[in-house]
């Protein structure tokens, strides 16, 4: 079993510019991942087996919509604790961040956001604690970088609606106990439902054989006639905007949580060149390994300051949706190479499970490509820029 | 029941160590404050014992300013309320006199903290005060179970381990595993905001020591490979070189 000894980097003193409670909150959550999730992530990663038990753990933590206020049973937590909760939750296990970003920002998120008071009551509590796990429904076999084309359908049946349709790639599915599903009226209008286990036509088959996330649950959204009682409609939710803003949240949370697998590939990286003995001398002697630390460290610091400053955006209501697609895009990029470069450093060890290395790697395929893909954002920041959207 | 736990603020484990003002002073620059890691235990044990019989926990520290994040800690871990005394923490003869001064001004039916702090390392804060008091004072104790006005207390001794029963109240020096170590949550962070912490000034106490300077220790040397085939070479290393036989 691994020996978690990670630290973080801070060659800009950014520290300084947290609270003293950021740091408490930073500091607990490390002490969490290093206590519950790194002793075993590698085995079930390996394994290919979601660590289910976790999600009670995380609930009890409080990683599960920290923003969202006590009443509800959220942290009532400012944006930049959110964002520090994921970054230690990925620089543990991208998979595990993945379980959390669900939860908190594409499943609670909507319901306090568009659903009615008595939805808010019925599930943001047994969610935050994680009696309930969540999933969300966006994405549809032939419609994942254009979501406007769902084919998913939901009818007005008189005392209940109609859900049909599919959707894939779902985090959390398999063994989700509701999921937030976005599907088409018959005025073509995209509408927000709560499904629950258990509704006679829902079904939640799992994806298997995946390269990455390997620790985490990933399936499909089957609905076949689902009768969805009315109270399970958001109201509040009218158009494709309703998840386009969960989707907004999530990125903010990945835009840290990429940060935080960099950090960790950096920090394995660094204590390997400088134990791993070549020619007589560790390897971080050598000006190529010490130009790759350096390069690391240079990009964690960049995505660190664009961390924070998105945070205090978000803190101050401000952040705007091509804000968040420029740090989740480029924050996930530097994670990926740097997890290649890390991948170098550590030479044939790193390809083995003895070191984080090539989990984080193969991890972050997935990441920079959901919640928007890597060239999606791009296009997003082109239409910021020009006033024009190249999407299609 | 009501429980004070000492708390001490000292450098991560993992903090690199250096000293300013010609070596008389940690060079506090960049270094990780934290709960001294015992104390942490002691605290982990009264917040058990809070959460089984019901307890009131107070946290004391002796420290300045640059403390409260290490005591609002303890306090998301399950403290009630907090004290910092307002001063520098000279040596364990100042910190016990603070801790036995405040004591004297509430009763406490115990009084728990680390064996020892983890900077200084002195670990006679625990029996100091238990004089102070005119109570038992007991240490190192790795397991503690409580039994309407007495305790039983398992003590690591030199070879074995020693089990005393006692009255309250008492002084206990904790270690692992008394209990176990405690991970805040974010409930408890938010509610650590608002939990009473008060600021005593403290007791004049005669100066007993003073730091004339500090120093690091020897750097290890390297590891020096004796073939296995050559006995008399160890030998020799360890006679002439080592000077240990």
């Amino acid at each position: 079993m691994r020996i978690d000894n990670f630290e973080s980097p801070d060659l800009y003193q950014v520290d300084d510019l947290l609270s003293d409670e950021h740091k408490l909150i930073r500091s607990t959550v490390r002490a969490f991942v290093k206590r519950e999730i790194s002793p075993i992530i590698d085995d079930y990663c390996q394994k290919a087996e979601f660590p289910y038990y976790l999600v009670k753990k995380m609930g009890e933590l409080g990683i599960f919509g920290p923003t969202i206020p006590v009443t509800y049973g959220g942290g009532g937590l400012d944006y930049i604790s959110y964002g520090l909760m994921m970054q230690e939750i990925e620089r543990g296990d991208s998979g595990m961040r993945s379980t959390a970003s669900v939860q908190g920002s594409l499943v609670m998120f909507p319901i306090f956001q568009f659903g009615s008071e008595q939805q808010k009551q019925k599930y943001l509590p047994k969610l935050a604690s994680g009696e309930f796990l969540g999933c969300f429904g966006l994405t549809e076999p032939d419609f994942g970088s254009n979501p406007s084309g769902m084919l998913s359908t939901l009818q007005d049946a008189g005392d209940h609606y109609i859900l049909n349709g599919s959707k894939m790639w779902i985090s959390n599915s398999p063994k989700a106990d509701i999921a937030v599903v976005w599907a088409r009226n018959e005025a073509g209008r995209v509408k927000g439902v709560i499904v629950e286990r258990g509704m006679e036509g829902f079904s939640t088959p799992e994806i298997h054989n995946k390269w990455s996330l390997r620790a985490s649950t990933t399936g499909e959204l089957i609905f076949d006639n689902v009768k969805i009682p009315k109270d399970n409609l958001l109201p509040h939710a009218d158009g494709l905007s309703a998840p386009l803003q969960c989707l907004d949240s999530a990125r903010y949370g990945i835009a840290w949580g990429a940060l935080g697998a960099a950090m960790d590939c950096y920090d394995a990286a660094k204590r390997y060149a400088l134990e791993r003995i070549q020619f007589d001398k560790p390897i971080a002697s050598f000006q190529l390994i010490q130009k790759k630390l350096a390069e690391m460290l240079t990009e964690i610091t960049k995505a660190q300051l664009v961390c924070l400053r998105l945070g205090q955006l978000k803190n101050l209501g401000r952040a705007n949706t091509a804000q968040i697609s420029m740090a989740k895009r480029n924050n996930v990029e530097i994670a990926l190479h740097i997890a290649r470069e890390a991948r170098q450093i550590h030479g044939g060890m790193g390809i083995t499970g003895e070191y984080p290395i090539m989990r984080h790697m193969m991890n972050l395929e997935s990441v920079v490509t959901y919640e928007g893909t890597h060239d999606i954002h791009l296009l997003i920041l082109g239409a910021e820029i020009t006033g024009i959207p190249a999407f299609k | 029941m009501k429980i004070l736990v000492c708390i001490s603020h000292v450098p991560d484990t993992t903090s690199k160590i250096s000293f300013t003002d010609n070596n008389t002073k940690l060079n506090t620059t960049g270094v990780q404050f934290i709960i001294g890691p015992y104390d942490e235990y002691a605290l982990a044990r009264a917040v058990e014992i809070k959460e089984s019989v019901g307890a009131e926990i107070t946290v004391i520290n002796v420290g300045e300013i640059d403390t409260e994040p290490t005591i609002r800690k303890a306090l998301a871990i399950g403290a009630d309320n907090a004290v910092r005394v307002n001063a520098f923490p000279k040596d364990a003869f100042f910190v016990a006199s603070q801790i036995a001064s405040y004591a004297k001004s509430t009763t406490f039916d115990l009084i728990l903290m680390g064996r020892e702090s983890i900077d200084f390392n002195s670990g006679v804060v625990h029996s100091l005060v238990g004089e102070m008091l005119n109570i038992p004072s007991v240490s190192p104790v790795m397991k503690l179970d409580l039994n309407g006005t007495k305790a039983v207390v398992y003590r690591e001794i030199e070879g074995g381990k020693e089990v005393l029963e006692l009255s309250l109240p008492f002084v206990a020096g904790c270690q692992e595993p008394i209990a176990e170590w405690k991970i805040p949550n974010m409930k408890g962070i938010m509610s650590a905001r608002t939990k009473p912490l008060v600021v005593v000034e403290p007791v004049a106490v005669e100066e007993e020591s003073i730091y004339l300077s500090f120093e690091l220790p020897t750097a290890k040397s390297g590891c020096k490979m004796v073939d296995a085939s050559t006995p008399e070479k160890l030998v020799e290393l360890l006679k002439n070189e080592a000077k240990v036989i």
